[in-house]
């Protein structure tokens, strides 16, 4: 038990120091991604136990910068189908466990 | 109009309707006017028949005669039925149903007031009192609260005043009555009501007394249009995904394979390309690489500064074409030349012209090769290629790390350039391929010269039609290169020696002290048979195989022009047009126009070329040659 909790624990530090920002689905234009990329992980680090205060963070900042209307969802595990702008969504995962999905739809 | 024929018929026709002949005239008339189609008359209808159009249309009687219902509608035509709207609830287009029918034809705001009405009563309030000349009751009459409480006791009092002012009162009490309407009603005050109403609208009618007419008028206003708009929706797409551990995981460790392989693909491949992907994003979806909007506009952009070059330079253009010059006909053998255009670049500024050949194929096009004859101050060289039509800016520029000699273009593939280099090298441009790289060069290696390159030329493509050219260089050696596949194979073809002089090297060696080629020509026909120039004023008479050695003096074959500040360093003639490109050492190209005399040479070459065989010229030859030989060591010039 110990030591599968240790291997657990060993995969989730793996996870955490070998995971970077990975991209899995965007259309937007380069600057946008990159920008809001990096909004995505500064919220994720800031607000690391807290799932709904990371996704108010980045919804609110996208608003002010990029218009208003975005949407945010951020979790381990999720199915979802959306409508969104076309050049405006940005689907990656950070963390090696958690995705991020922000699209702007009004 | 006096009555017509046919109106006399009608006249009889219509006897019933009336018996005198006015109106019988006019009932005719206006049957004439009426029904006139089917019937025969023979003005009407030929004026009727003169004013059709000519698409009137035919129609058979039966069409003519038939009924057809017209409906009155309420709706208003001209209000379109299929105005289509962006429903952002719906997400979708959707015709829109309620359209206002009303057409307004006029609007007129009126002016009128009911009396019953507070500005109503205000008003007559304020017009009664105004007529009265008591001062009292004016003052207290604008009030309504205390007047009405004021106009009943004044009534009261007023009523036994005289007539003319029966009306006032009775319209005070009127509206004093009126204003208590709510308030309980005495019944004396409304005996008094029922009395001056009678006597109120005669009354009504208010006397001009200061006579004078009230007229008003309005400026112009513009009328105000309404204007809508709606924008366009935004485009929107449909996305869909299912995310979990699992998920994340596998996308996770298949990034880190891709880095992986990443990683030792840079490290076999030394080569630095540019860096796309980062450490740590990987981006799987790749958006298309902007193209330069600038290189779509490319060839139209060349076509209009062409345009403008000729604008500009339009007169010159004129002079190259058209211009004689008269004053030949007085200057016997001597002609002039007419500066045409210059050609400059200021990349070339510090550099000497030192070779030009015009293109076999495009007799607009030239090429210039830049370097400096100076031992001491060896820099870069160019390769520009202009064309005529577009004096400002070179077509096509090649930069060298060495100084560019001599240059040759190949005769059947126009689009070929040879290029002698003062480092010994040669290479070939390819003007087709894009880029300022030679396509081959030579190296240290593959054996080029030790000595600056003074003559390229091509030769005819050799057994296995591989193009190949000679070149010669103060090394004294004769090389001749040939493009095999993708490379330049050299062959030393002559090692030209000085008279027979060799020197006993430090080390015991011999060596045999080479003479220095300057220049080179092939013989037309005979291929492999060439003349060679060399700097102690010798021409060799050189077959490939075989050296023939002639003692003769040199023969300079450039004609310096020294009209310039500039030292002159190249002259080409112009196969097709009567012109002449100059080099200078600063890198200044000028293009002059040969006057006639100077042309008459050539024009009867042109037209006696056919009959002229390679013995006459070689007669010719002989001549100079015989010139040149006996007076001694003399160069021309």
């Amino acid at each position: 038990m110990e030591e599968t909790e240790e291997e657990k624990k060993d995969e989730a530090d793996y996870k955490r120091l070998h995971s970077f920002p990975l991209i899995r689905h965007s259309d937007m234009p380069e600057e946008m991604r990159v920008e809001t990329m990096e909004l995505c992980v500064t919220a994720c680090e800031k607000h690391a136990t807290n799932n709904e205060s990371a996704a108010k963070m980045i919804k609110e900042t996208m608003d002010k910068r990029f218009g208003s209307s975005w949407h945010v969802v951020i979790g381990e595990g999720f199915g979802f189908e959306i409508t969104h702008e076309v050049k405006n969504l940005l689907y990656m995962f950070f963390g090696g466990s958690l995705a991020v999905c922000v699209w702007k739809c009004s | 109009m006096p009555p017509k024929a046919a109106d006399k018929r009608r006249q009889g026709q219509g006897g019933p309707s009336g018996g005198k002949a006015g109106k019988a005239g006019k009932a005719g008339r206006k049957k004439r006017d009426e029904g006139d189609f089917p019937e025969t008359g023979e003005d009407g209808l030929s004026a009727r028949a003169a004013a059709r159009s000519p698409d009137h249309l035919e129609l058979p009687e039966a069409e003519l005669k038939k009924e057809v219902t017209r409906t009155l509608t309420a709706n208003n035509p001209h209000v379109p039925r299929d105005i289509v709207r962006f429903s952002f609830k719906e997400r979708a287009y959707k015709i829109v149903d309620d359209m206002d029918q009303t057409a307004v034809h006029f609007t007129l705001n009126g002016y009128l007031i009911h009396k019953d009405s507070d500005e109503g009563r205000r008003q007559s309030i304020r017009s009664s009192t105004e007529e009265e000349k008591a001062p009292v009751e004016e003052e207290k009459a604008p009030e309504e609260a205390s007047a009405e409480a004021t106009e009943e006791a004044e009534t009261k009092e007023e009523e036994p005043t005289g007539d003319a002012e029966a009306a006032e009162e009775g319209e005070r009490e009127g509206e004093g009555e009126e204003a208590q309407a709510a308030e309980a009603a005495q019944a004396a005050e409304a005996e008094e009501a029922e009395e001056p109403p009678p006597p109120k609208t005669p009354e009504k009618k208010l006397p001009n007394r200061f006579n004078f007419i009230e007229r008003g008028s309005i400026t112009y206003h513009n009328p105000l249009r309404e204007k809508g708009l709606q924008t366009d929706p935004a485009p929107f797409e449909t996305f869909s995904d299912n995310v979990n551990q699992w998920y994340i995981y596998d996308t996770y460790m298949e990034e880190l394979e891709r880095m992986e392989k990443a990683k030792e693909k840079e490290k076999t491949k030394p080569v630095a390309k540019k860096e796309e992907k980062k450490t740590g994003r990987k981006l799987s979806y790749v958006e298309p690489p902007h193209v330069d909007s600038l290189s779509k506009v490319a060839k139209a952009a060349k076509i209009a500064e062409r345009m403008v070059n000729l604008n500009t330079f339009d007169d010159i253009a004129q002079d190259f074409k058209y211009f004689e010059d008269a004053s030949d006909e007085f200057r016997g053998q001597e002609g002039t030349l007419l500066p045409l255009w210059k050609f400059q670049y200021e990349k070339t500024k510090k550099l000497a012209v030192t070779a030009i050949s015009w293109n076999p194929k495009y007799k607009d096009l030239f090429a210039v090769g830049f370097g400096s004859y100076d031992f001491m101050k060896q820099g870069h060289g160019m390769l520009l290629l202009y064309t005529l039509k577009n004096p400002s800016f070179p077509e096509y520029s090649f930069s060298s790390e060495s100084g560019v000699m001599c240059l040759d273009f190949h005769s059947d593939h126009p689009h070929l350039l040879a290029v002698g280099f003062y480092d010994g090298n040669v290479a070939i441009y390819n003007l087709r391929k894009a880029g300022s790289q030679p396509s081959y060069k030579s190296s240290a290696m593959s054996g080029k010269h030790t000595e600056p390159v003074w003559q390229v030329k091509w030769q005819k493509d050799d057994m296995d039609n591989n193009s190949n050219f000679f070149s010669v260089s103060s090394d004294g050696r004769i090389v001749s290169w040939t493009l095999v596949k993708n490379e330049l194979v050299h062959m030393d073809v002559i090692k030209l020696s000085a008279d027979g002089t060799t020197m006993q090297g430090p080390e015991g060696l011999q060596l045999q002290r080479l003479g220095s080629g300057t220049s080179f020509d092939f013989h037309k026909k005979i291929d492999y048979l060439f003349l060679v120039g060399t700097e102690e004023g010798k021409i060799y008479k050189a077959h490939v195989f075989d050296l023939n050695i002639n003692k003769l003096e040199p023969l300079c074959t450039q004609l310096v022009v020294t009209r310039k500040k500039n030292k002159t360093t190249h002259v080409q003639f112009n196969p097709v047009y009567p012109i002449i490109i100059v080099g200078d050492e600063r890198g200044l190209i000028t293009c002059l126009k040969l006057s006639p005399n100077l042309r008459k040479k050539p024009k009867q070459k042109k037209g006696q070329e056919v009959k002229r065989s390679p013995e006459e010229e070689m007669a010719k030859l002989e001549k100079l040659l015989s010139v040149v030989r006996e007076p001694g060591s003399k160069k021309e010039k």
